[in-house]
């Protein structure tokens, strides 16, 4: 088996592990950063965002007003002090994302241009027309190419992290193409590897958010924390799931019933005067209710609502909103400059993921995570649009940064353990391929969890049914185990790693289902019928689920208040 | 609704010498994109097909295939709009892996190879006065903006190689994606790095390889043009060599 060596290894190829990698390779040139990614790094999934990335760019803004819209976003449960640091490092961020070419959409005067979004008092979200992920993306991972200290695994899928004396000092990763495993060894490892939104049936995320770095950490016997806490973008297409942005929001569209009314204006909601600027979880929660209140349409994909951007008129359509405008068209046949285009509610991102401190580490020395995998936490019970794409930037380069100290101090390992870990890794994954024995189809499976979170762990949630979804996921874990493999390749073998993913997926379900039957209060995106307001004495925590194998064991942990008082969240 | 034969090329290096066709008959709904079918016979009747896909709304750029013998984005292109059989095969002028997945080595040593980042002539110190004081961003107008932008939408999924005649007769032409990239950071007025991608430029088997066949434009999925960019940068390669020939030291002030 292939053994290497370096200082960092960075698990993800998107915007957190670009930043990531980027810091790293700047702050010890002399440092080798290993880069190890699923996908080749410009197909991960940051490419599809599309609105913008937030950060204090007005004379009307400052630290004080967007750290209050980021903390009363979350209601209440994100932790200040990382909200502090957050807001203050952001501008920073995206300065230097600007100066690294990425094409920002700009002011008559040449400054960067910045758009409304929901929650937020004011213009603070940079955007490069609606492809600000795409951008984003691709200016980080050319701008990584310069650094010839980042080498680069791609298409390596890391199914083990390598762990010695309670310490992360690697990772055992399948090299897709010819189907053999390495041993990566790094003084520090670094999971940047995003949500896993597709265990459910109806999500904006690509096929790849499987929720591999979370599966990872906790099996390793790191925490999750905040699982229950999904969010669901207001405005999907009906069918795809495809992404509308919130932009369109933002440049002044509005959200209309089946009666032609802006429900958001004509009955209370709680967003007041933001209207369609409401923060997400609330504009999903009126959409839901207006479908059951017999006010919206039915189609062929369930009942959806119209996104109305027909006052914009085309120019504005062409300037601001030409991917919103390309996606209705091929993807639902709707041409947005003279139709409303169908919307409803959809599985959009992960506030939850593996517990970090402020600085990106876990409580296992040598592990870090950054972005949606991660849960620092700054998104609480629901994250404001545009805070994501910059929270990659600003806990990719805080968790880089740290990493780079950590391995400085640290040993090296065993080289002969690690690699016992990693063959029997090999071995494991080995009899997996091609294993004709087993009894259950991936497909099925997959099917069948998708259906469970869809009845589980909707907009609005229940005890009854979180309880199915419990025992439900909980009998999936058994079932996955004994999974049916026709293709028996080592090249490129797909149905594996789909396998692997699958076993991922089942694991932060069940997590997902267990930490959201246990919070009976609403809070955020978290909104059960039977528990219907938020309860700050009993629930004022983060909910933290650590691996055991009897299924996940919840505990607590403190949320780190400030100045920032609870109070009942009203627009 | 309405079944399609599916052909889909078969290639395991392990066991094929050469690639083969295997043909699927299934049910295609009327609201399918290529990609659904291929989704559909990995998901419900043959697991051992392998190709690649993400994002599927155009923009990952993961799901490159022969459609009837042209390169498409699958996700991007109607089912229905082709006949009772379907033709699918991995992008042309590219080594297979496994059927529909092709090697991108060459590609990435290609997309590399043009300095695809901004090039700045002095250090960061010194370099403050074309930045905004207190942000430190560049100050670009509009029309700088314009410049490039048209470039920069490129997704890397490589169907203009695919269709590019000179690349199928001399796979090492730098071809018309990182030649667009390439151009794309000379055409952005933050960028001082045009000398160095001229120089690239003038090598062998780059922008004046082109026979300006217009291929690479015809397929993009997402009108970048890089049978513009390839001329442009043909025409300021050029006029940089010239320049160097009467001016000394290349003449760039």
């Amino acid at each position: 088996m292939d053994v290497s060596r370096h200082d960092i290894v960075i698990v993800g190829g998107g915007a957190a592990g670009l930043r990531a990698a980027i810091e790293a390779a700047e702050k010890n040139p002399s440092a080798s950063i290993a880069l190890v990614s699923k996908v080749y790094p410009m197909r991960s999934h940051t490419v599809s965002a599309e609105g913008g990335a937030a950060a204090i760019a007005r004379e009307d803004d400052n630290v004080e007003l967007h750290g209050y819209d980021t903390v009363k976003g979350s209601d209440f449960l994100a932790d200040q002090d990382c909200i502090q640091y957050f807001v203050e490092q952001a501008p920073k961020e995206l300065a230097l994302l600007e100066n690294w070419g990425c094409p920002f959409s700009r002011n008559e005067d040449g400054t960067v241009a910045t758009r409304a979004f929901g929650g937020m008092t004011t213009k603070r979200t940079w955007y490069a027309t609606d492809k600000i992920g795409f951008h984003m993306l691709h200016a980080l991972f050319q701008h990584s190419m310069r650094f010839k200290n980042i080498v680069r695994y791609d298409e390596f899928f890391v199914s083990k992290l390598l762990i010695e004396d309670g310490s992360c000092r690697g990772v055992a990763a399948l090299d897709i193409r010819t189907g053999e495993y390495s041993t990566i060894l790094g003084r520090a490892v670094i999971l940047t590897t995003g949500g896993g939104g597709k265990i459910f049936p109806f999500t904006t995320n690509g096929t790849i958010k499987t929720g591999d770095g979370m599966a990872l950490a906790y099996r390793a016997g790191v925490p999750l924390k905040d699982m229950e806490f999904v969010q669901y973008h207001p405005t999907g297409l009906p069918g795809t799931g495809i992404l509308i942005t919130e932009a369109t929001r933002g440049e002044g569209g509005y959200l209309r019933n089946s009666k032609g009314e802006r429900f958001l204006v004509e009955y209370d909601y709680g967003v007041g005067k933001k209207a369609e600027l409401g923060p997400r979880d609330m504009i999903s929660r009126a959409i839901v209710q207006e479908i059951e209140a017999g006010r919206g349409f039915s189609g062929a994909y369930g009942d959806y609502v119209h996104l109305d951007l027909t006052h914009l008129g085309e120019d504005k359509i062409n300037t601001r909103l030409p991917f919103v405008r390309e996606l209705a068209k091929v993807y639902i046949g709707v041409d947005p400059v003279t139709t409303p285009i169908p919307v409803r509610p959809v599985v959009h991102y992960m506030m939850g993921g593996v517990d970090t401190n402020i600085h990106g580490a876990t409580e296992m020395p040598g592990l870090y995570a950054a972005g949606e995998t991660a849960c620092v936490s700054i998104n609480g019970a629901n994250r404001l649009g545009s805070n994501s794409l910059t929270e990659c930037l600003v806990f990719g380069a805080a968790a880089a940064n740290h990493a780079i100290d950590f391995a400085k101090g640290s040993s090296e390992g065993n080289e002969a353990s690690l690699r016992a870990q990693a063959e029997e890794e090999a071995g494991r994954v080995e009899n997996l391929r091609g294993r004709k024995k087993g009894g259950e189809r991936i497909s099925e499976i997959r099917r069948e969890l998708n259906s469970i979170m869809e009845n589980a762990c909707g907009v609005y949630r229940e005890q009854s049914t979180l309880q199915a979804g419990v025992g439900a996921t909980a009998q999936l874990r058994g079932r996955v185990a004994d999974l049916r493999l026709e293709d028996e390749s080592k090249v490129f073998n797909t149905e594996l790693i789909t396998a692997l993913e699958l076993t991922n997926m089942v694991e932060v379900a069940e997590v997902l289902a267990v930490s959201a039957a246990h919070r009976k209060e609403s809070r955020g995106a978290h909104t059960c019928k039977d528990y219907t307001t938020r309860n700050d004495q009993d629930y004022l925590y983060h909910t933290m689920a650590r691996h055991d194998p009897a299924g996940p064991r919840l505990g607590k942990k403190d949320v780190v208040l400030g100045k920032w008082v609870p109070e009942e969240r009203k627009y | 609704m309405a079944d399609k034969t599916i052909i889909i090329t078969r290639f395991d290096p392990d066991q094929d010498e050469k690639p083969r066709k295997q043909e699927y008959r299934i049910p295609c709904e009327d609201h399918w994109k290529v990609l659904d079918a291929v989704n559909f016979i990995k998901d419900e009747v043959d697991p051992t097909v392998s190709h690649r896909w993400s994002c599927r709304m155009a923009v990952c750029g993961s799901c490159g295939m022969m459609v009837n013998g042209e390169p498409k984005l699958t996700c991007k292109t109607t089912l229905s709009d082709y006949g009772d059989r379907v033709d699918i095969e991995p992008l042309a002028n590219f080594p297979i892996i496994r059927d529909l997945v092709v090697e991108l080595d060459g590609f990435m040593h290609k997309f590399e190879s043009v300095k695809p980042w901004i090039i700045r002539a002095k250090e960061r110190a010194e370099d403050k006065a074309s930045r905004h004081p207190e942000k430190g961003t560049f100050i670009q107008s509009a029309e700088e903006l314009g410049n490039y932008k048209q470039f920069s939408m490129c997704i890397n999924c490589m169907l203009c190689y695919s269709a590019c005649p000179v690349v199928a007769n001399e796979p090492d032409f730098l071809g018309p994606a990182a030649i667009a990239l390439g151009h794309r950071y000379n055409l952005d007025s933050r960028d001082e790095g045009t000398e160095e991608r001229h120089d690239i430029f003038r090598g062998e088997g780059t922008v004046f390889s082109c026979s300006y066949a217009n291929e690479c434009s015809e397929v993009c999925p997402k009108n970048v043009d890089p049978a513009a960019a390839i001329n442009q940068a043909k025409f300021g390669a050029v006029i940089d060599w010239a320049k160097g020939l009467v001016l000394p030291r290349g003449g760039t002030n």
